[in-house]
């Protein structure tokens, strides 16, 4: 029999594609159905924010953060916040380090739900998983909705402090909804994890190797799949999560299925902390008063907190002015990329888009 | 807490192992020349006592009349980030030498820095332009870039033909 003559094909994935989660591109190189190489193509939604930054003022930069990640703005409002407070030395009153992490933490339920109906689009779970998931973030957005007045980019931290203090009716709906999340969760794992379906794709997939996550600058669920127990909220706390109770999820082998259920877990100790934090929550001023052109003094700083992509850090260097000299961020869906080519080099195409969905990137905060 | 380890500490740490390295210590940060850089990054991340096998994160600041780049690497075992900085020092071409090979991670952190600030990095395997386009007139993240250099207005008539 003649030997077949193949060759190499090569696809470009996106940037128009639904499973790319936006415009995400990736050329990638084909034998037959198994990957061969992956190159990324970012850019398309690049705004350039770390040089419009330079022009404006600390405060003005906040409605930035929001646009970065759009999908959870309260956390990359809470990281601004954290290192232009670190660069000037301003103190939070205690009510609004509460605030934070209650927005916050309802954040983080917000964007998991998000990820983990999306990543179940991918796996091929059409729409109904996600509409599940989108009921539950109506509820937190409703939240955001009364306290500031917006769902999506909120820009409700401010340096200080925050911009609201919570309305009457905040409590009890907050209440309601903490009492009956975790039965909501139970409710998925009940429907989505024994699913034939997505144990078929999900697991023995894109596995990542812990010491490999840990080289590339890997963060969050991505990394604590792997089985390396690493949360900033405990190793090196912010706001008042050193006062809260919680556990840290992790993985056995980084597979895309540990992802999954590392995102299910983590918004059950999302919960866990909201409700310590409605209970402990003290009276008082919800923000100290800090000058419209803030000047903090020359010199530089780093603030990391863990958002819900993973390692969201802000580097700010001041020369003294009301503006920033440099505004550099740390994104965690750019760096949680880097090991993709590694992940999915030698499986087969259909292995890529749901590898590429689990690692759950926002290419807001991709391209910035 | 994550402890922050002082610049006299590390340059201390450093000197002992390579005396070669040109130090200059801050109160929070070590200064080292660009030649030593990559074997001062393996120092680091090998030795046990300092364990940073973490890049935490890379990023370069204008200086007007040089580049600084900013290293903060971490070790998750010990829970402690070092500061690490180096120059480089000519700023019309500034070069300085890829920490790659030492931590997969800085590679789309230096493609950033190539692309924005425009420093190239010696011995990256793979040095393009990560978000803006190849042949982009300029790099934005530079103090001296106010508009688009040449005349050229940004738009359409200008993005890349693939």
């Amino acid at each position: 029999m003649p030997e077949l003559r193949t060759e190499p094909l090569v696809v470009n994935f996106g940037p128009q594609h639904p499973s790319t989660h936006g415009v995400f591109r990736m050329r990638v190189v084909l034998d037959g159905e198994r990957v061969v190489d992956v190159e990324m193509a970012m850019g398309y939604l690049h705004r350039s924010m770390e040089k419009l930054a330079e022009e404006r003022t600390y405060t003005q930069n906040i409605p930035f953060t929001d646009r970065m990640d759009y999908l959870s703005a309260m956390t990359g409002n809470l990281a601004y916040c954290l290192a232009a407070e670190k660069l000037a030395g301003i103190e939070v009153p205690e009510r609004a380090q509460y605030l934070r992490v209650i927005f916050a933490e309802l954040q983080r339920i917000a964007n998991h739900g998000m990820a983990i109906g999306i990543f179940l689009n991918d796996c091929g779970a059409w729409q109904t998983p996600v509409m599940y998931m989108l009921r539950e973030r109506e509820k937190v957005l409703d939240l955001f909705e009364m306290t500031c007045g917006a769902r999506l980019t909120t820009n409700y931290m401010r340096i200080g402090g925050v911009s609201f203090d919570i309305p009457e009716e905040f409590m009890p709906q907050a209440t309601a909804l903490v009492e009956e999340l975790p039965d909501r969760i139970a409710e998925y794992e009940g429907l989505l994890l024994e699913n034939e379906i997505l144990q078929a794709r999900a697991r023995d997939t894109g596995i990542l190797p812990a010491d490999l996550a840990i080289a590339s600058s890997v963060s969050g669920p991505v990394l604590r799949s792997t089985g390396v127990a690493w949360d900033i909220r405990k190793a090196d706390p912010y706001c008042v999560y050193d006062r809260m109770e919680f556990d840290i999820p992790v993985g056995y082998q980084g597979d895309n299925y540990d992802r999954l259920l590392v995102r299910m877990e983590e918004m059950r100790q999302s919960v866990r902390i909201i409700r310590q934090a409605l209970e402990q929550l003290p009276p008082g001023p919800f923000k100290t008063d800090i000058p419209l052109a803030l000047r903090p003094p020359v010199g530089e700083a780093y603030a990391r907190i863990e958002s819900p992509k993973g390692e969201l850090g802000f580097y700010l260097v001041s020369d003294g002015s009301p503006t920033p000299y440099r505004f550099h961020v740390r994104s965690p869906s750019l760096l949680n990329l880097t090991p993709l080519k590694e992940m999915t080099v030698g499986q087969t195409v259909a292995d890529l888009v749901v590898t590429l969905g689990s690692i759950d990137i926002n290419l807001g905060e991709v391209d910035r | 807490m994550t402890k922050l380890i002082p610049g006299s500490e590390t340059a201390a740490r450093i000197r002992a192992a390579l005396p070669d390295a040109e130090l200059e210590e801050a109160a929070d940060w070590v200064v080292v020349d660009a030649p030593h850089l990559v074997a001062v990054a393996t120092f680091l991340r090998d030795d046990p006592a300092l364990d940073c096998r973490y890049p935490t994160a890379i990023t370069a600041v204008d200086r007007l009349d040089h580049f600084e780049l900013v290293y903060y690497l971490s070790s998750l075992q010990r829970n402690h980030m070092l500061i690490l900085k180096t120059r480089a020092l000519d700023h019309e071409a500034p070069e300085a030498p890829s920490v790659v090979p030492v931590w997969y991670g800085a590679h789309p952190q230096e493609r950033e820095i190539y692309d924005l600030m425009g420093i190239r990095f010696s011995g990256h395997p793979f040095l393009k332009r990560i978000f803006l386009w190849e042949g982009f007139a300029g790099h934005p993240l530079r103090k001296d870039f106010l508009a688009l250099p040449g005349g050229q207005k940004p738009g359409l008539a200008h993005f890349p033909k693939e």
